[in-house]
């Protein structure tokens, strides 16, 4: 029953690919075609990546609400980018090649966001009200950080780190595209493989504990995968508040289970399908490109105000 | 048997467990009273191994619930918590087969199914097996977590304040069950009771807490007098006779 809901979301993202893929292709077919599907990967990665981390997120947070985004765990991400350029200057840092750097950067926000969000959870356990201020307020202030490094900036230098400022879909690096391909599937087949233990997790960390699990360790453990799914987003088109909200949300109403092995490819699957489908609308029918990750931002934004007021229960 | 010596537990600089120096058979039902803030939940989380102590040792067996692994742990004492955070979506025969996760760790059997399934025929939740958690009364909730708590098969049972939202119908259904069980033989009940004459009625022995220490412990017909009552609760009481049973009203 649930297994065939997956089956019809993985379906609804066969569809939505094909139809990215081949409306409206002209000659020369072989380039087009090639434009078109490194698009479809880093889209359908970016929408997996975030679907699946909110998910995770959501349930060593025990909170429906939060979302990596939210919390600044993108902000996070591009301190450190920020960080870089003010360190080795434009130059300097464009001279590490886009992979390595990308590592790198990956595993620096991996350690900072399992330090950071891990006494978070430590000292805001079993006040939801608390850990949601706590969060909103730190990725406030993880924002301000990265602004205020940005104004300390050169022009020049200011221009190389703007462009991972805003979310676009529109531009994706190619020579990325390989390395975040790698990191994801690493992180969600890892993810795939805790989601019993995750089971466990979302029963609070009392209960959790009480039936044996090493509730802390697990704790850890999402963070650092969240972490690395957050930087493969991130990385490809910038910060997206409110995609994982959307996706993490759909994917509960219509698998209807708390079973982790369903909801994290369920999540996945609905992130890439709203993503793939808001560009073909947007790049193909509508020929406005840069509109998706304001629509996107604007309906997560609104679902989220919506299941504020109904106490996080989608 | 459980034995704990010179316990001390601490949250912060405020010692809520005193020196406490207890034995506990196996067998029969265990009851812990005492007035608020006695104590009582913070002993039962020690014992679990939930609470770590700032001095002292829990040993149940040869178990150190603070040195060895969760999983073999979670298979030699179970405890059922006051209002235990409610998972949505969840639902009652899911949230039971939790109860098997220490035993299976991820992989459950056809063993582990048939488990759950006595679970719910013994606190009988049959009829409300494939709701969600969410949707029950809070009295439904606890006996579904009592059937979780059962379900890990633990030889110690340890329950803080199962009767809570109960009403007098299953409450009486989930004394004689516990009763029945640690008669059987395999299974020690503790069991943290506000309402004394549920103790009065069915605890083998009662364990008697006031500010972090223990104040009286013997069998329940030895505990129950209104000199040492008086003394734990800080209050007259009565006790009455009624069919052999005893009776405490507060006068």
């Amino acid at each position: 029953m649930v297994e065939r809901r997956l089956i019809g979301l993985g379906f609804g993202l066969l569809v939505v690919g094909s139809a990215f893929l081949f409306w409206s292709l002209r000659a020369p077919y072989g380039f087009i075609l090639e434009l078109r599907a490194t698009k479809l990967v880093a889209l359908v990665c970016v929408g997996a990546a975030v679907g699946a981390a909110t998910v995770l997120f959501q349930t060593v947070a025990m909170n429906r609400l939060l979302t990596p985004g939210i919390v600044g765990f993108d902000a996070l991400f591009i301190l450190f980018q920020t960080l870089l350029v003010a360190a080795l200057g434009g130059v300097g840092a464009a001279q590490i090649p886009g992979a390595l750097r990308f590592v790198l950067e990956t595993l620096v926000l991996m350690g900072a966001a399992a330090v950071l969000f891990g006494v978070v959870f430590r000292r805001g356990r079993g006040d939801v009200t608390r850990m949601i201020l706590t969060g909103i307020i730190l990725g406030v202030l993880l924002r301000g950080l990265a602004e205020t490094v940005q104004r300390m900036l050169d022009p020049s230098e200011f221009a190389v780190v703007q462009q991972a400022m805003f979310a676009s879909f529109g531009r994706v690096d190619p020579g990325q595209l390989g390395v975040a391909v790698l990191i994801l599937s690493g992180a969600l087949a890892i993810a795939f493989r805790l989601s019993p233990a995750l089971d466990v997790a979302g029963l609070g960390r009392g209960t959790a504990r009480g039936l044996g699990l090493d509730h802390d360790r697990i704790v850890w453990a999402t963070l650092l995968l969240v972490a690395a799914m957050v930087s493969v987003s991130t990385a490809l088109v910038g910060p997206v508040t409110f995609l994982g909200l959307l996706a993490a949300s759909l994917a509960r109403l219509v698998t209807d289970t708390h079973r982790h092995a369903v909801l994290i490819p369920a999540a996945a699957l609905t992130g890439s399908v709203i993503l793939v489908a808001g560009q073909f609308v947007f790049e193909r029918l509508l020929s406005g490109q840069s509109a998706l990750a304001v629509v996107v931002e604007f309906l997560g934004g609104l679902l989220f105000l919506f299941l504020a007021l109904n106490k996080g229960r989608p | 048997m459980i034995r704990i010596e010179r316990l001390t537990y601490k949250v912060g600089p405020a010692a809520i467990l005193h020196d406490v120096d207890l034995r506990l058979d196996a067998g029969g039902i265990t009851a812990l009273i005492g007035p608020n803030g006695a104590g009582k939940s913070s002993l039962l989380h020690c014992i679990a191994g939930l609470n770590r102590p700032a001095f002292g040792t829990v040993r149940i067996g040869d178990l150190d619930p603070f040195a060895a692994p969760g999983s073999l742990r979670a298979r030699a004492v179970a405890l059922l918590r006051q209002s235990p955070a409610v998972v949505s979506r969840l639902r009652v025969r899911e949230l039971v087969a939790f109860g098997r996760w220490p035993h299976h760790r991820g992989r459950a059997t056809p063993q582990d199914d048939a488990v759950v399934a006595r679970a719910l025929e013994i606190f009988t939740l049959e009829a409300l097996a494939d709701r969600p958690v969410e949707t029950l009364s809070g009295g439904q909730r606890q006996r579904a977590f009592i059937a979780m708590t059962w379900a890990q098969d633990t030889p110690w049972m340890l329950l803080d304040e199962p009767l809570n939202a109960l009403d007098p119908r299953h409450a009486r259904d989930l004394m004689v069950r516990l009763h029945d069980l640690s008669r059987a033989g395999d299974r020690s009940v503790i069991i943290v009771l506000h309402d004394i004459n549920a103790a009065a009625g069915w605890a083998d022995r009662i364990v008697a807490m006031k500010d972090g220490r223990v104040a009286a412990r013997d069998t329940t017909a030895a505990l129950l007098t209104p000199e040492t009552l008086g003394a734990v609760f800080d209050t007259p009481f009565e006790v009455l006779n009624t069919g052999g049973r005893p009776v405490v009203v507060a006068r």
